[in-house]
């Protein structure tokens, strides 16, 4: 079982994963981009949040415009190791200007918890063993950072200037 | 035969029964492919313990008696570098 | 050890400021509970592989081995001396430099990981992304700061990347390794064309100050010379243009195919105009976002740190006298200085019969306590594993050259054929098929003669393990590659490659040789050199002149008989 956290808390997970030939429920769901593709109109016609789910060679940048349609989009990590997302969640938030909810889905570790913060995750399914506790640990391992990213964090850089 | 890794010192191991060994000459010779894969078996089912990793299994021949790898490879690993023979279980050095 | 007659000296070099100071204390607390959740269990070693790795920590064929990262090659004596004490007290009193620059211990435990890197974080040394799918180790030519051929210092710049590429939150779980390397002059002595990216700078035409950036160079299996992807970057946007190199790779890569996965691949498979066309395309949205521009105090504070030392005036800059043996030693192993009456001296850990690039902890004392007595405290590890004080005066270079003899450092060969570089091989390595360092060691004392090394000139023998290319062999104007044959170590000759400014990637003679004969190949090969070379032809040009067919008659002749 997975829970999802949101804003450092247990959230409730609204969306209803469809599958791809299956018919779509009423209330916020999340489909696949192929599935996106193919019924593009209808579910942008919906009133209700649609999400989309996407797998790690699928670039956020061909949603085009259409990406601001989504309250959600769920970043796939197939296995831990594959960290393409990390490049995704940046060009959403930073190029792009996504606002809604960056999911992050899949097999992924703790230790990843903060990197993807850093570059615009801000929800996460996690497995249930999986405490608030350590959410907020995994955040507050390393105090600073070199390297500006979608979290706006103040660098290092900028902390010495300001000294 | 089979060998492994000790988790917290990194110390190369061999299989003994269903336990483990420092010294290659100390363990066990499994006559068939059918044995051996059955301590691989259980040995990977033991890594959830984590006390050894990355265990696998190695050819070893006889050669005047004695039993030896076939491969360079495992004879360096039972031994220590080649380049610095006051190193390694060749000097006995062995962590406890 | 500190000698109690040698004052230790603090070098102009970087120095951890309390946000360096906290963020590598973090992450050493980091790791240690990385590691304490691996022995109880809670992460499986299929999990804890990869975040070892980004520290630095392998499993090798007898015992861990922790890579300890030597910034741009640039050690204090301080530091030196702290890496001669974890020798001593975690390991089995050597240590090892590398290809990349670095210090490897053999024989480490995991559970004293924690306490080894709280002491290196005491003198301001980490082991942050010494391996992994991650940016790697900065490097940087070794002469930096201390030769009149280069533009400037290219170890600010070195020391920016590091900086920058220290836990990048996006770039640390990357489709394979990603290794840096800066320059600053027309010669190369950093190997930039092989790198995944290399940047030199240069001047353009209005005189100013620049970056050139190359991409996709590497060795390992599928060999390749980085394509250049800007000719001039501006200051200021250094970091902005690496980080879009690093995107599209990061993107763009394949993920399926653990050999198709590094950099210099999707370059040669995408065309480098695509490439350079992807990377602009990134490069303008991240200058228009702003956020990773180098303001130029920025780059002076940081330039500060490594002002060059007080150089004394009115130094005679005449080379002292005192017999052959010095003289001998200075031919090959001093190098010319920017300022008169100084010195660049080599130290090759190569004398003939060594292991290339080890040391025990009793030699990196006395080195640390020669560094502190004539090199304002600083040494640099090169790539071709020797040691270099970068700032000696000319009249204490006798002094040096006993110091070292008492050594058994003070091989004069830097460049000759006995300067070998050697991978761990087989000997430590886990993925090694073959023993590197033994060939190496066979090799140099066939050709101890120094006459015969002098005679032959500068030829450059670099010997890999296996496929990795650790050893550089495709860089190699000869090149060694072990490979295993049934369980049996056999090694192939390559021939013809360059890691230097004229780069180029050795080519395959034909079928390996046992491990006793590969020397007297190497012989044989070497021999058609001394017979056909013309006037002033290395090695590497007599070959090039020549092609492979003259050598690899030689080489086979007398192991087919
Ligand atoms: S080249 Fe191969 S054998 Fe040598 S150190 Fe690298 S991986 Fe090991």
């Amino acid at each position: 079982m997975t829970k999802l956290i949101k804003s450092g808390a247990y959230a409730q997970d609204v969306y209803a994963p469809v599958a791809d030939d299956a018919a779509l429920p009423d209330g916020p769901v999340l489909v696949s981009l192929a599935r996106f593709h193919k019924d593009r109109d209808t579910l942008l016609a919906r009133n209700t949040p649609v999400g989309i789910r996407l797998q790690s060679s699928e670039n956020p940048e061909q949603l085009g415009q259409d990406v601001h349609h989504f309250a959600l989009i769920a970043l796939e990590f197939p296995k831990f190791r594959d960290g393409r997302a990390f490049s995704w969640a940046r060009i959403l938030r930073t190029r792009l200007g996504f606002t809604g909810e960056i999911r992050a889905v899949g097999d992924f570790l703790y230790d990843q918890v903060n990197y993807q913060h850093r570059v615009g995750f801000d929800a996460w399914e996690v497995p249930d063993n999986f405490t608030i506790e350590m959410f907020n640990r995994a955040l507050t391992e390393m105090t600073n950072v070199y390297q500006p990213s979608a979290d706006g964090k103040k660098t290092i850089r900028e902390l010495r200037a300001a000294r | 035969m089979l060998t492994a890794n000790r988790l917290r010192d990194g110390d190369v191991l061999y299989r003994k029964g269903s336990g483990w060994v420092l010294m290659l000459a100390d363990a066990d010779v499994y006559p068939d492919q059918a044995s051996a894969d059955a301590a691989l078996a259980a040995a990977t089912a033991e890594t959830v313990r984590n006390e050894i990793i990355a265990p696998y299994l190695f050819e070893v021949r006889e050669v005047n008696g004695k039993i030896v790898p076939v491969k360079e490879r495992e004879i360096i690993r039972a031994a220590g570098p080649t380049v610095h023979p006051h190193t390694g279980k060749q000097a006995g050095q062995i962590n406890a | 050890m500190l000698n109690t007659l040698v004052k230790q000296v603090d070098p102009n070099m970087y120095r951890y400021d309390e946000f360096d100071a906290q963020f590598v204390g973090e992450r050493v607390e980091q790791f240690a509970g990385q590691v304490a959740r691996r022995l109880s269990g809670e992460l499986t070693e299929d999990q804890f592989k990869p975040l070892r790795l980004m520290n630095g920590l392998y499993l090798q064929l007898h015992a861990y081995m922790l890579r300890v990262a030597v910034p741009y090659g640039t050690l204090s004596s301080k530091q030196m001396r702290k890496l001669a004490h974890i020798a001593r007290t975690y390991d089995k009193d050597f240590g090892h430099f590398t290809t990349r620059t670095n210090l490897q211990f053999n024989w480490i435990k995991l559970v004293d990981v924690p306490a080894i890197l709280r002491e290196l974080a005491d003198v301001e040394m980490h082991c942050i992304q010494t391996s992994g799918n991650c940016v790697r180790n900065v490097t940087a030519d070794q002469f930096a700061g201390a030769t009149d051929e280069e533009i400037e210092d290219p170890r600010p710049l070195a020391e920016i990347i590091r900086q920058w590429s220290s836990l990048h939150p996006e770039f640390v779980f990357l489709a394979r390794k990603f290794k840096i390397a800066v320059g600053a002059c027309e010669k190369d002595r950093a190997a930039l064309l092989y790198h995944d990216m290399a940047v030199q700078i240069v001047k353009n035409a209005q005189g100013r100050i620049g970056y050139k950036v190359m991409a996709g160079g590497g060795m390992g299996r599928t060999p390749y010379i980085a394509h250049v992807m800007s000719e001039f970057v501006e200051r200021e946007d250094i970091l902005a243009y690496l980080e879009a190199v690093l995107r599209v790779y990061n993107q763009d890569s394949r993920r399926d195919n653990i050999h198709k996965q590094r950099i210099k691949i999707l370059i040669n498979a995408i065309g480098p105009e695509e490439m350079r066309k992807r990377v602009a395309r990134e490069f303008d949205e991240i200058k228009r976002a702003g956020t990773l521009q180098l303001p130029q105090d920025e780059l002076d504070r940081i330039t500060a740190y490594f002002a060059p030392p007080k150089f004394e005036t009115g130094l005679s800059d005449e080379m002292p006298e005192a017999g052959t043996d010095f003289a001998n030693w200075v031919k090959t192993n001093v190098s010319k200085h920017r300022a008169p009456g100084y010195a660049i001296a080599t130290i090759t850990l190569k004398t003939p019969g060594q292991v290339p690039g080890d040391a025990t902890s009793a030699q990196m004392d006395i080195i640390a306590d020669l560094m502190d007595q004539f090199s304002v405290g600083e040494v640099r590890v090169t790539h071709e594993q020797n040691l270099v004080l970068p700032h000696v005066r000319k009249k204490d270079l006798p002094a040096i050259y006993a110091k070292l003899k008492e050594l058994d450092f003070a091989a004069p060969n830097a460049g000759l054929i006995t300067d070998i570089i050697a991978c761990p091989g087989l000997d430590y390595c886990d993925l090694a098929n073959a023993r590197s360092i033994p060939i190496a060691q066979t090799i140099a004392k066939k050709f101890e003669n120094l006459d015969r090394q002098h005679q032959i000139g500068e030829l450059k023998i670099k010997i890999s393990g296996c496929i990795n290319a650790c050893g550089h062999h495709h860089a190699g104007h000869i090149g060694i590659l072990g490979v295993d044959k049934k369980g049996v170590e056999f090694y192939q000759l390559v021939l013809g490659g360059s890691g230097a400014e004229d780069a180029s990637i050795g080519e395959i003679m034909g079928p390996g040789f046992g491990e006793h004969e590969i020397a007297d190949a190497v012989e044989r090969v070497v021999n058609v050199y001394i017979a056909q070379r013309k006037d002033g032809e290395r090695f590497l040009d007599t070959y090039r002149r020549l092609g492979m067919a003259p050598f690899k008659d030689a080489a086979y002749e007398k192991a087919a008989a």
